[in-house]
């Protein structure tokens, strides 16, 4: 579509939407420097500097003045566990569900085979099913089978089969597959197969071939996936919720664990060192892209 | 025994797509078998389940008692929760598409360079963790949140007395946290169908003798439909099985199947409840989904094309 | 060492329709390519001569009969395996390689070493006129010449056999052309079997020594581009290769080459030439070029001619193209320039009587179907 004539009142619509997605942001950034440690009101920036000195439930002086929040933040070793945990399993799914979901999308692209439609239909599943559903059914499986190896074997203690980072890795990579697939199959949409054929004619065998020409152009497509794929793990809460167990908590469960209890302006604190990362990130990719261009 | 590989093109597209499968059966097809099976048993000690078959769970779904199935017997409790999850999910995707709509109309208009910048600013809070978001809502819509905090300093202003408004806690709460949070993943697919649109079209409209308002409605809204009906699913179906949002902001007055399943799993200890209540969460969403996507499609043509 | 560079023989491409029918898209086709020579597979659209192509390539591999390279049966091997090199319609450059790392991607499958590699490339990127572009990207060059990168990036191999598929099909009327002649010169400094296929009769005639002239699958005619313009073996041939004149008749009279035919449109007797055995009765078309048939405003003497009616006169600049009505059919006629420039009202108008004649050696007799 070329610029129009534009409608004002579409304009000031826009505006109040993209108002009312960062609304609620700003809100989270400014109560991370709220004095008050109940956080119920806004009591204003901490602006001395010095050893902490407290006033009821106001914070008064700090060693890290306006930035208390975030320094306590910092010593917080849940914290830096739960997103040392997140970014592993975001990772690790998300490389092993770019590279067979890549694999699945060229079965489905280019290849006909027994229960191929089955198999499409099997990938659309996780899709169509709310996510409660896949969590719940995980869960079940995992509580039977490792019931049933762990008193089969009469393991016990820390040998005993239970719920983790495996179990999490695993249920992320299950969902992000069909999402990569689809992604990637779309691009093989109109993949030309003479550039693939040209490569064989010059000598290079089926892998030679895939690896030279095949994957260099499909790239974008297996990189957008593989975002996609990242994105889902790094955000994921239902699917994590039913799927972890001790030590493995992520971020979003350990904020949501938070909530239920005590909510600081810590908690405030960490949603905004998140969203300066993701500004920071988001600029970054703007910058590559641009650069590209 | 590489050329004999070569030669069968169905074996080569089996294998590749064979880890995919393996996920999706294990992770995916046999934990739903296992789910159905389950849902026929009954509560053991300790949360365990007792493998029998068994109509308990899903004669308690529809509202009897099981050995009671008289109207005196008849609860609605939770055919009341199953209805207000199925709502609540037509509300928040017409509310959804509503305020989305615009916002793809402007970012799609926009010149080519800024609509890169537009979209990020759409992604970035759908890149913010989803559990913050929801707790944002809780800051601003509580009784001493930023709402009532700046009406009552406008009252104040004006020398009245100001009671603050109950906005937490309620079924407005959790429809206002719904929507924010599923607002982008309709943005996203309209904002892809109405940008494929031939700008030729519109010329010819014109040419036809169409005005704006006219344009809009029998030219662009139609080839806008893909996008609505991808980003519907991409709504309508979470919605359906969410309960953190009806958990943070409508506590113990708004429950959602969802949180009927979590409190199964977690709080009540009866799995087999809990399974049978998941599998009918899922039955009633694929046939809402199936019906929807027979007279709207999927709206793949987003993505390919 | 055999002396056929490619054989097909009785090669049978057989593809399932969308409906489920199948359908013979290379019908039991038998050809013979001679090691050095520039053969050209002429058709148009869905006669199978790219199917064919594919298949001396190794990307398809035939429902029955055999593909046959330097005396060897293909069987099934893969492209990689096969000692040809192909140079595809939409050149298939990858844009992500630079034209140098285009051009040596065969020789890296090979392993050659570097500095073969380095120098190999550049010879055949002078050979093609683009010395010193090595370092460009593909999307960086004209059409022509990343149709040059494509033609070195298959040369510079050395195959025993090079495959056109359409290459210059992208071009314009004048690089087509221009092109044509170099890769013509090309291939004679090469020395290698070049095959070639086009839908381009004018392109298959300029640059072939032997074109197979194919239809749904069928070869119908092989031969010089002489013998296929002067003497094809059926009316498809005759029709598809330049333009031509067809009149339907009954034989006469045969005597040794010479056919007698009467010819019911035209209310007479012609004689012409017949290279298939005809008999008495049977019913044939006699095909004539038009270049073949001359004008004169009275009848020319010792000529069999018969009387027409001028109906339209094109000048086409270096040819004058007229319809006449002859008898109860029309004629298309082509007369090099006769309009004088110092009279312009020299050469016949709309309307005009005039006598067509034509030669017996130029009348050419052939069965009445359309394929043999």
């Amino acid at each position: 579509m070329n610029a129009q004539r534009r409608s004002p009142l579409v304009s000031s619509m826009a505006f109040l939407v993209y108002f009312f997605l960062y609304a609620p942001i700003l809100v989270l950034v400014l109560y991370s420097f709220n004095a008050s440690r109940t956080n119920i009101l806004f009591e204003g920036f901490i602006t001395s500097v010095g050893p902490l000195q407290m006033q009821g439930s106001t914070v008064v002086q700090s060693p890290c003045g306006p930035l208390h929040w975030f320094c306590e933040l910092s010593k917080n070793r849940e914290v830096m566990n739960a997103t040392q945990n997140t970014l592993t399993i975001a990772l690790t799914s998300t490389i092993a569900s770019t590279i067979i979901g890549t694999m699945a999308a060229l079965a489905l692209q280019r290849y006909n085979f027994r229960f191929k439609s089955f198999s499409q239909g099997a990938l659309y599943l996780p899709i169509v099913i709310p996510e409660i559903v896949m969590g719940i059914g995980i869960l079940v499986l995992f509580s039977q089978v490792f019931g049933f190896i762990n008193s089969a074997f009469g393991l016990v203690g820390n040998d005993r089969l239970s719920l983790g980072l495996g179990t999490v890795i695993v249920s992320h990579i299950a969902f992000s597959v069909p999402f990569v697939t689809l992604i990637v199959q779309a691009r093989l949409h109109g993949f030309d197969k003479s550039y693939e054929e040209a490569a064989m004619d010059l000598g290079a065998n089926e892998l030679v071939t895939f690896w030279r020409v095949t994957l260099p152009m499909l790239l974008p497509g297996v990189l957008s996936g593989a975002l996609l794929a990242f994105t889902l793990s790094l955000d994921d809460f239902i699917i994590t919720f039913f799927t972890n167990g001790p030590g493995s908590t992520t971020l979003p469960i350990y904020v949501y664990g938070l909530l239920r209890r005590i909510i600081t302006p810590q908690v405030n604190a960490l949603s905004t060192v998140w969203i300066l990362v993701i500004v920071v990130a988001v600029f970054l990719i703007q910058r590559l892209q641009q650069t590209e261009d | 025994m590489l050329q004999q590989l070569r030669e069968n093109k169905s074996l080569q597209g089996a294998l590749l797509i064979l880890p995919t499968m393996v996920f999706m059966a294990g992770l995916l097809i046999i934990p739903l078998a296992l789910t159905l099976v389950i849902s026929f048993g009954q509560r053991g000690p300790d949360g365990g389940v007792i493998f029998t078959f068994s109509l308990d769970n899903y004669i308690r779904l529809i509202g009897f008692q099981p050995g009671c199935l008289q109207p005196s017997c008849f609860d609605s409790l939770y055919l009341q929760i199953l209805w207000r999850s199925l709502t609540l999910a037509f509300q928040t995707t017409v509310l959804v598409i509503l305020l989305a709509y615009p916002l793809s109309y402007f970012i799609a208009r926009a010149p080519r360079k800024r609509r890169t910048t537009l979209l990020f600013l759409v992604l970035v809070p759908l890149w913010t963790n989803f559990v913050i978001r929801v707790y944002a809502w809780m800051m601003i819509l509580r009784t001493q949140g930023v709402i009532n905090g700046v009406l009552g300093w406008f009252a104040g202003l004006l020398g009245l007395t100001f009671t603050p408004l109950e906005m937490l806690y309620t079924p407005g709460a959790v429809l206002v946290g719904m929507v924010y949070e599923f607002l982008p993943f309709m943005i996203l697919p309209i904002y892809t169908s109405l940008e494929k649109i031939d700008p030729s079209l519109y010329e010819a409209a014109a040419d036809l003798g169409a005005n704006s308002l006219r344009t809009f409605l029998r030219v662009t809204l139609p080839l806008s439909l893909p996008g609505m009906v991808a980003g519907t699913i991409l709504v309508f179906i979470p919605v359906m099985g969410m309960f953190v949002v009806s958990d943070l902001l409508g506590g113990r007055q708004v429950i959602l199947v969802g949180n009927l399943i979590q409190r199964q799993f977690l709080d009540a200890r009866d799995p087999t409840f809990g399974s049978a209540a998941s599998l009918i969460l899922m039955a009633m969403t694929l046939v809402v989904t199936y019906f929807y996507t027979r007279k709207f499609g999927f709206g793949e043509e987003i993505v390919t094309a | 060492m055999s002396e056929l560079a490619v054989e097909l023989r009785d090669v049978v491409k057989t593809f399932q329709t969308p409906e489920g029918t199948p359908v013979n898209a290379v019908d039991h086709v038998d050809l013979q390519i001679q090691n050095g020579e520039f053969f050209s597979m002429l058709g148009s659209s869905g006669c199978g001569k790219t199917t064919s192509l594919r298949m001396i390539a190794g990307f398809e591999w035939p429902t029955s009969g055999e593909v046959v390279i330097a005396g060897q049966p293909q069987g099934h091997k893969p492209p990689f395996q096969r000692p040809v090199n192909t140079v595809f319609q939409n050149y298939a450059l990858f844009q992500h390689m630079t034209v140098f790392d285009n051009v040596a991607f065969g020789l890296q499958m090979a392993k050659r070493p570097g500095d073969e590699i380095t120098r190999r490339v550049g010879e055949a990127l002078e050979m093609v006129k683009l010395g010193g572009l090595d370092k460009r990207y593909p999307r960086q060059l004209s059409g022509g010449q990343q149709q040059r990168v494509a033609l070195a990036r298959a040369l510079v191999n050395r195959p025993q056999v090079l495959l056109l598929d359409e290459p210059l099909g992208a071009l314009d009327q004048k690089l087509r052309k221009e092109m044509q002649v170099e890769l013509k010169l090309l291939q004679k400094e090469v020395g290698i079997t070049f095959i070639f296929v086009t839908h381009d009769q004018e392109e298959a005639l300029s640059m072939s020594d032997r074109i197979a002239v194919m239809s749904l699958g069928k070869v119908l005619q092989i031969g010089s581009p002489v013998e296929i313009y002067e003497r094809p073996n059926c009316r498809f041939v005759a029709d598809f290769i330049g333009e031509t004149n067809f009149l339907e008749g009954q034989v006469r009279a045969v005597e040794a080459e010479k056919v007698v035919v009467f010819v019911p449109a035209l209310d007479a007797e012609l004689a012409g030439v017949g290279y298939q055995g005809f008999h008495n009765g049977q019913r044939v078309s006699l095909s004539v070029r038009p270049e073949k048939i001359h004008l004169t405003e009275q009848p020319p003497d010792g000529q069999k001619s018969f009387p027409v009616r001028v109906t339209q006169v094109s000048y086409i600049g270096s040819d004058t193209r007229v319809l006449v009505q002859a008898g109860k059919t029309t004629l298309k006629v082509a007369e090099q320039n006769k309009i004088s420039t110092l009279d312009p009202d020299a050469y016949f108008q709309n309307g005009e009587q005039a006598f067509a004649s034509l030669t017996p050696e130029n009348t050419l007799v052939l069965p009445l179907d359309e394929v043999p």
